[in-house]
């Protein structure tokens, strides 16, 4: 049932799926000694089909929150390295470290050479260390704001890949001031003449995944969530309680789907069923196949008009009444 | 007046007579403040007229967006810009109160609509975009509003060809308008690009508390960053820190004097010189275009020729 060779880790909410597969695997093997048992079989596995459709279909906000921090999810290398084949990687702010929780490099999509940046969470535990869990320091703006920079320079289309549970609130990352990183962040992108797609992979995690996010269109994976605060700290400081993570992830409207809803999130892209972890290569494609479909329509227009498509896209995010 | 008149008048006195009650402790607390560092007690009077800094130990009180405008402008000169806007309910959200009930709450509480008032006035004599949060309203936190506004006072400052300047005050995003407020830190930055490509100036100045969502976008973009005495600022609030990296943090960690040493600030002023120094600081950028020095003889003699 899964492409991946490894295993996936079943959640919470995929129990029942689970349970049945696991039925089902009992009778298979039952299967050789009683073949009168192949129509319970066949009819047991129509149901799990069933069951599995239902279950994504009906997913609470916290669901898409456990499937968008799901530990086998495909991070920005897993796609940069689909990309054609051609993911070229530089390292380093050129000011004083090379943040692995960041990473960049240049990479062709179809048509199309672009800067790429992208949050880096680790695989394994050793990893994970290394890039302090997807949480980049200053210095990892300072790396992307170089990058912005560079692909300004070279007319390049710039594609960021966030999936980051947001800045890393230490005191090193304070005494290098990680507040004017990303604001200094925002500012650039809000002037480059060159397209920027930015794309919410996993988690979109407040001032962290901004900072690499303003862009002149944001894309949403099916299950990634987007956030100004992680759900804990929400729950934790509105309720008081670390056990309202579920009802702060309703209250913010966090899901791919509300946002779009909303109109500040522009596309929302496919997953596999199951999840952009059940397939890796399939992911990557569909979402190669949704970036070149924007940079075709960004790539027609003007530098002049790219910035200016940007401004007034922020320009006009807000609810008020005069 | 006949004797008996007298009596009866005082009488009628003593009745309306009224016994004044001991103060009550909020009327007792509204008279006299206790400084929250040397533990002065200081008549409240005096301490407005102090620019609400300790006499004693130049604390500064955090005082809210109306008192800055009186201390900075010059008197009558504030214009008063998006006074009705105000915030709506986005999201319906609701934690243990509905969001709506809380804006009304909070209005209630500060007396302002939202968490900014921005308008057009004069610091000694020099005019300018002025901005200024207020703490005291929803913890100056930035929803569509505060970005709302702060985007057309960027702008008015741009049409008018005027300095800006916005002196924050606050605990960061507002949760309870979810994505739209991380937006406005993106609308705020985007508006301060535009300023910046006009070649305009913004001043930042920094006051106690700016924390989160203002410092990562508007508060640090200032081409001049000033702070006042003993604020604290930063990203990541002190506890979560402390929590995060399970270490006790040095005592003046995320002061303004601690942000002067670490390079991320331009100077710490204190309340009564502000005024001045933002003016001072105005006045030396309000250079039309670049003239070498020893062509300003020269300079004169165009200028007079063009008034005539």
């Amino acid at each position: 049932m899964v492409n991946n060779e490894t295993k996936t880790v079943p959640l919470d909410f995929e129990q029942p799926l689970t349970v049945l597969a696991q039925q089902i695997e009992l009778l298979e093997a039952q299967l050789q000694s009683q073949p009168e048992l192949e129509p319970d079989v066949t009819h047991l596995r129509d149901q799990y089909e069933i069951l599995r459709r239902s279950i994504y279909s009906n997913l609470r906000p916290i669901d898409h929150l456990a499937l968008a921090r799901h530990a086998q999810r495909p991070y920005a290398r897993d796609y940069f390295d689909r990309f054609d084949n051609t993911w070229m990687e530089l390292h380093g702010d050129r000011k004083m470290a090379d943040d692995p929780a960041i990473i960049s490099g240049l990479v062709t999509i179809g048509p199309y050479k672009v800067v790429a940046i992208g949050t880096d969470k680790g695989r394994n535990l050793r990893q994970k260390q290394i890039c302090n869990f997807g949480m980049p320091q200053p210095e990892g703006y300072r790396k992307a704001m170089r990058m912005f920079e560079h692909a300004e320079k070279f007319h390049l289309p710039i594609i960021t890949l966030i999936d980051t549970p947001g800045a890393y609130p230490g005191m090193a990352a304070e005494e290098h001031n990680q507040a004017e990183a990303i604001a200094r962040n925002l500012m650039v992108l809000a002037s480059l003449t060159v397209p920027v797609i930015a794309v919410v992979t996993g988690e979109g995690g407040s001032g962290g995944a901004l900072a690499i996010g303003l862009a002149n269109r944001i894309l949403m994976l099916e299950h990634a969530v987007y956030s100004v605060i992680s759900p804990e700290g929400c729950a934790s400081i509105l309720w008081r309680s670390a056990d309202k993570v579920a009802t702060a992830c309703e209250a913010m409207k966090m899901t791919a789907a509300e946002i779009h809803k909303i109109s500040v999130v522009d596309e929302v892209v496919d997953e596999p069923l199951g999840g952009a972890h059940q397939n890796y290569d399939l992911m990557a494609h569909t979402l190669q196949k949704s970036l070149i479909k924007q940079l075709d329509k960004l790539t027609k227009m003007s530098p002049k008009q790219i910035k200016q498509d940007r401004l007034e896209k922020y320009r006009k995010i807000g609810v008020t009444v005069e | 007046m006949d004797l008996k008149e007298w009596f009866a008048n005082r009488r009628k006195r003593q009745e309306n007579l009224e016994i004044k009650q001991p103060l009550t402790t909020e009327e007792y607390c509204a008279l006299w403040k206790q400084c929250f560092q040397c533990r002065e007690l200081i008549y409240t009077r005096d301490l407005h007229s102090n620019l609400s800094v300790c006499p004693k130990c130049q604390y500064h009180f955090r005082i809210g967006a109306q008192e800055r405008i009186e201390q900075l402008t010059d008197e009558g000169s504030f214009k008063e810009l998006d006074s009705s806007l105000s915030s709506t309910d986005p999201l319906k959200f609701f934690d243990t109160a509905s969001y709506s009930n809380r804006l009304e709450e909070a209005s209630k509480k500060s007396g302002l609509r939202d968490a900014i008032i921005t308008g057009i006035a004069s610091i000694q004599g020099k005019e300018v975009a002025l901005g200024a949060m207020d703490f005291a309203h929803f913890g100056g936190s930035m929803g569509s509003v505060v970005g709302e506004k702060v985007a057309r006072l960027v702008e008015a400052g741009i049409e008018n060809h005027l300095p800006v300047i916005i002196v924050s005050s606050s605990g960061g995003a507002r949760m309870q308008e979810g994505i739209f407020s991380l937006m406005q830190m993106a609308k705020t930055s985007a508006a301060l690009e535009s300023l910046h490509e006009a070649g305009l100036m913004y001043i930042s100045v920094l006051t106690e508390p700016t924390y989160g969502g203002v410092t990562a976008s508007f508060a640090f973009l200032g081409d001049i960053i000033i702070a006042e005495p003993g604020a604290r600022i930063g990203f990541a609030g002190r506890r979560v820190i402390e929590q995060t990296i399970r270490q006790k943090l040095p005592n003046d960690f995320q002061t303004a004097e601690y942000l002067l040493k670490h390079g991320q600030i331009d100077m710490v002023v204190e309340r009564p010189k502000l005024a001045e120094t933002l003016a001072r600081m105005i006045d030396f950028h309000q250079v039309i275009e670049f003239r070498p020095r020893v062509a300003k003889t020269k300079v004169e003699a165009t200028s007079t020729h063009r008034e005539q």
